[in-house]
């Protein structure tokens, strides 16, 4: 780094104490010279940059220079009183840089005063500012290395930050992917036992509604698997078209579904969109040439406000309701009621369900 | 080897010759995927394989190959941090030189997994250097060689340079700084890049 440059012979030439100010100019590239009555008598290669034009040389020093701090000082006998404590400044004309500083009296000279300043925290505005270079600065000033820390980091932490937002998308497509049934696009069992969690944790009414497909097994064996899954697919659109938005369908296994239904507040809601549900399953369902015939049967569990049931209990209810629906002939709803479980031939899960 | 190395090296085949070209260079060298993330590490034999694999499709003498991607990493507009990160070395070309030195240094405090080659400057007197430049991979000497005429440009120096061929994993630059202030350099303020 080079040492600071253009200061004039008269500069190098001039003592005004014990330092040569030549030798503050190298050093202290940011210092200034107050003589006894508090003006300005010299400034360092740097802030004569900054000050260029304002006549600053000859005038008052806390005319040029607000001290904020320590506060008080009005005089320049008080700044000879804040000798080595750390000042804090700001040039009154615009754009009103802040500044620190320290002041110590210059030995051998009567009555001046050395006051060096420096950026501090404002670094980054000063450079931009005044337009400084490397040259502006001593050469054992940090000051430099400092900026190129700052640039070097806002550059790392941009291309991390791009990276960052890269792999966040990336992550909730893949979690988006682990939730969704990949053939219907409904959510799968993974994400209902999610939801349902934070159902039962929370304190607001709520249903769980089991869908079991009747005659699903025949439209694979005669149709053929094609056929199956379009049914499984039209059957899922009903379900999301018969529910509102804040519901959620989920396809929990080959041709069983179960909706979260939170803030139901009675029990004919429940009836009501069940009956959609089957009246509209129960339309025959054009595939090609052929037509694919399927009803619905549905076990139904509503959480009232306050109750707080297991979610295994709470399962193996609508899966009693549901059984009872298979056993009142299909293409019905059955609301749970513990009476249900009285009942001896109701009590087995009907095939193919899972307990619990 | 970091991903930062490697992204630049994408990243300047694609803004020198295509992105397909890049995509037929990372097929060459048996990536398994095609795009570098600047910010992850990558196995260090994968850096030597993209760069014979660059040759390969590109059909181009290796030297000259790295030394275009020395000038572009310190010229091209996209990489301008770069270029504003090594001014931060000098105040004109020859400070600058004496600056490459702490190079790996300077690119550690920025990011602590960047290793880059060492380099060492050895001033022989009446504008004369040579850059000794060790090459883990061969042919660094290149890209110091492409920075260094970039550099130059930039600072408006007028420079000799030469590659003086590789002996015992190191690769020397001769450099003869005709004159520092030939022509009017680019302009290099510290504050510039706050808004």
């Amino acid at each position: 780094m080079n040492a600071p440059s253009g200061s004039s012979l008269h500069h190098n030439k001039s003592r005004h104490g014990g330092l040569t100010s030549h030798v503050l100019d190298v050093l202290c590239p940011m210092h200034l010279i107050v003589d006894a009555e508090g003006d300005v008598i010299h400034l360092g290669p740097t802030l004569r940059k900054m000050f260029a034009g304002l006549g600053v040389v000859g005038e008052p020093f806390l005319e040029t220079f607000d001290l904020q701090r320590p506060r008080g000082v009005t005089a320049i006998t008080d700044l000879r009183l804040a000798e080595g404590t750390k000042l804090h400044l700001v040039v009154r004309q615009p754009p009103q840089t802040a500044l620190k500083g320290v002041v110590v009296p210059m030995d051998g000279a009567a009555g001046n005063l050395v006051v060096n300043l420096s950026f501090g925290i404002s670094i980054m505005d000063g450079v931009r500012d005044f337009a400084l270079s490397n040259a502006d600065f001593a050469a054992t000033d940090l000051a430099i290395e400092m900026l190129y820390l700052m640039e070097a980091k806002s550059a790392a932490m941009e291309a991390s930050r791009k990276l960052n937002l890269r792999l966040q998308g990336a992550k909730t497509l893949a979690e988006e992917a682990a939730m969704t049934d990949t053939l219907t696009g409904l959510k799968n069992r993974r994400a209902m036992d999610q939801i349902l969690t934070v159902l039962v944790e929370g304190r607001t009414p709520f249903a769980v509604m089991h869908i079991d497909l009747d005659f699903f097994k025949a439209v694979n064996d005669t149709l053929g698997h094609a056929a199956g899954d379009h049914v499984l697919q039209v059957a899922a659109g009903i379900m999301i078209e018969e529910t509102r938005e804040s519901d959620v369908v989920a396809r929990v296994g080959g041709d069983e579904f179960t909706i979260l239904l939170p803030n139901v507040s009675n029990e004919d809601t429940l009836r009501r969109v069940g009956q959609r549900i089957i009246d509209r399953l129960c339309e025959p369902i054009p595939f090609g040439e052929a037509v694919c015939r399927v009803s619905a049967s549905i076990g139904t569990v509503w959480i009232e406000h306050g109750e707080r049931p297991s979610i295994p209990d709470l399962l193996e209810n609508a899966d009693v309701a549901l059984y009872a629906s298979k056993h009142a002939g299909r293409a019905c709803q059955t609301l749970y009621t513990p009476e249900l479980r009285s009942k001896p031939h109701l009590r087995q899960p009907p095939p193919g369900r899972r307990g619990g | 080897m970091h991903g930062l190395i490697n992204r630049s090296i994408q990243n300047f085949v694609t803004d020198s010759y295509g992105r397909q070209s890049w995509v037929d260079v990372a097929l060459n060298a048996r990536l398994g995927f095609i795009d570098f993330e600047g910010m992850l590490m990558y196995k260090t034999p994968l850096t030597p394989r993209i760069v014979d694999a660059m040759c390969a499709v590109l059909m181009r003498p290796r030297g000259d190959m790295l030394e275009d991607l020395g000038t572009y990493l310190v010229s091209h507009p996209r990489l301008e941090s770069v270029r504003r990160l090594l001014r931060f070395g000098g105040v004109d070309f020859e400070d600058f030189l004496h600056s490459l030195d702490d190079l790996p240094d300077r690119a550690r405090l920025a990011l602590p997994d960047l290793v880059l080659p060492s380099v060492e400057l050895h001033a022989e007197g009446e504008g004369h250097f040579n850059l000794i430049c060790e090459a883990s991979l061969v042919g660094y000497g290149h890209v110091m060689l492409g920075v260094l005429r970039a550099m130059a440009d930039d600072y408006g120096a007028l420079v000799v340079l030469e590659h003086c061929g590789h002996a015992q994993g190191v690769e020397t630059i001769t450099i003869k700084l005709v004159e520092t202030d030939f022509a009017e350099g680019r302009q290099f303020q510290l504050g510039a890049t706050i808004a």
